[in-house]
């Protein structure tokens, strides 16, 4: 018996021609974007830094975006990369932490476990073609010992003293590798923050996705602490002076 | 164009242009080299510890050799999320291997395993290079190497990584005497020579392969268990 084609409205027809189809893939490409995190160990604990813009391409679309979160009592969470799934994964962790806080058991989730939790999630989500288009810095103090790990879209993780995402890993990594590497235990909060800000004025002046307030965080024994936005002193008496960019 | 005229044209579009357009690639290389040297009554495994992606370092200090709750060594070379998700898998099988039958695994069944674990995705697989050593049923060193979908071979002693083309003529050279006259090219090391070869394999290395450097860890296994030492390397 013959049998019959029923042809829905909504079917997309697939050409007899065609054998050989890709598998299925999710692959966004990001929209509303953060640039580079800064961050790395030092005396007290960690600290980190972030700019307060979230880029529509090379549009400055949001200029009051807050890039780090804190993750329970000890944790630090930095981003760069797409906006959205920021908040997805702040959701999630959200989530998790509701969960942690009914047990009701006195148990405070550490830095690595967060780590861990987040980086599973980044993990899985490239192994499914469906990537959260992020670069995440955690830090935080777990069992009295610093931590500072990072992970992106491809599940690769790792852990140094000095870490930056985007631009930061080409402008602000050399610098916190020479000032801070080997010196983790001995730099002082003062100088952590001039050395921060100093890697944030150099990002401001040659990265075009950066904005000229940011947040500077640190986690110490005490907790998290995130700062409110400010500004750096920049000078541009030099820019007259740069020449070879272009035709002039 | 509309979404079925895509289609057609993606359809009737060379293979290779199927394969480059609109496709997010899954995989990165992190660079760095294993070695491995057997012995008649020791393993020894040499790893350096950069991750890199590109011209960065990520970290100077990513360990990619791995000591096993068996006694086993599983030092990898490839990609890093891949190759720690492979250790997790590993352990955990060998973990309820030893619930299950009261026993510890011996190397060589966690060879075949490893070989099945890498075959299992073998179309998605998992982009590392992996090198198990431990000792065999006679306490004589044993390596296992692999390529990424678990084709396996045991063999005497092996490079994989971002300089394995370094590193593996200079083993042929001075561990398997090969294109030598006068030699017996079945000889097995003594420990400290094997460990002399190995740092210097890696100096040599980190001299010439932008990946590999910072950190070496150097585990060695006999009979009675295993020992780990960490080396500097240069960090340029």
């Amino acid at each position: 018996m013959d049998s019959i084609t029923l042809r829905l409205p909504h079917t997309v027809e697939r050409p007899a021609e065609a054998t050989n189809y890709e598998p299925t893939t999710r692959i966004s490409q990001p929209t509303v974007t953060g640039t580079s995190v800064v961050a790395f160990k030092y005396k007290d604990g960690i600290m980190m830094a972030t700019d307060c813009l979230a880029s529509y391409g090379s549009m400055a679309r949001f200029r009051d975006e807050t890039r780090m979160t804190a993750v329970g009592k000890t944790t630090l969470l930095g981003m760069s990369g797409d906006t959205a799934d920021f908040q997805h994964m702040k959701h999630t962790l959200n989530n998790l932490l509701t969960q942690e806080y009914d047990m009701d058991d006195g148990q405070n989730l550490g830095t690595r476990s967060i780590y861990k939790y987040i980086s599973n999630i980044m993990y899985g989500r490239r192994t499914k073609i469906d990537p959260l288009w992020n670069s995440y810095v955690i830090g935080g103090i777990d069992n009295g010992e610093k931590v500072l790990g990072f992970v992106d879209y491809y599940g690769t993780t790792y852990q140094s003293p000095t870490i930056a995402t985007g631009f930061g890993a080409h402008l602000a990594q050399p610098i916190l590798r020479k000032y801070v590497e080997g010196h983790e235990d001995e730099i002082t909060e003062e100088d952590a923050i001039r050395i921060l800000d100093d890697c944030m004025r150099v990002l401001y002046y040659r990265d075009c996705r950066t904005f000229n307030k940011l947040r500077r965080a640190k986690v110490t024994a005490a907790g998290v602490e995130i700062s409110e936005p400010y500004a750096l002193e920049t000078n541009w008496n030099i820019a007259e002076y740069v020449r070879g960019y272009g035709p002039f | 164009m509309d979404f079925v005229g895509f289609q057609q044209e993606l359809a009737h579009a060379p293979a290779t242009e199927r394969h480059t357009h609109n496709r997010w690639e899954p995989y990165v290389d992190n660079g760095g080299t294993s070695l491995a040297i057997a012995g008649a009554d020791y393993v020894i495994v040499a790893s350096d510890a950069r991750q890199s992606n590109g011209y960065n370092i990520n970290s100077r200090y990513d360990p990619k050799a791995f000591r096993l709750s068996n006694d086993a060594i599983l030092a990898t070379a490839g990609y890093a999320a891949d190759a720690k998700r492979l250790v997790e898998v590993l352990e955990q099988n060998a973990q309820m291997y030893y619930h299950k039958h009261d026993r510890v695994m011996k190397a060589s069944a966690m060879a075949q395993m490893l070989s099945n674990t890498l075959y299992g995705r073998r179309f998605f697989p998992y982009y590392v290079f992996p090198i198990l050593a431990g000792l065999d049923n006679e306490g004589k060193g044993a390596l296992y190497c692999y390529d990424p979908v678990g084709n396996m071979e045991r063999v005497v002693y092996r490079s994989f990584g971002s300089a394995s083309a370094l590193v593996q003529p200079f083993l042929d050279s001075v561990v398997g005497f090969k294109n030598q006259r006068g030699v017996d090219p079945t000889r097995l090391l003594e420990r400290d020579q094997a460990l002399k070869i190995a740092v210097d394999a890696f100096t040599g290395a980190t001299e010439r392969d932008i990946h590999t450097g910072d950190w070496l860890d150097i585990f060695i296994v006999d009979r009675n268990g295993v020992t780990h030492e960490k080396r500097e390397l240069k960090h340029d």
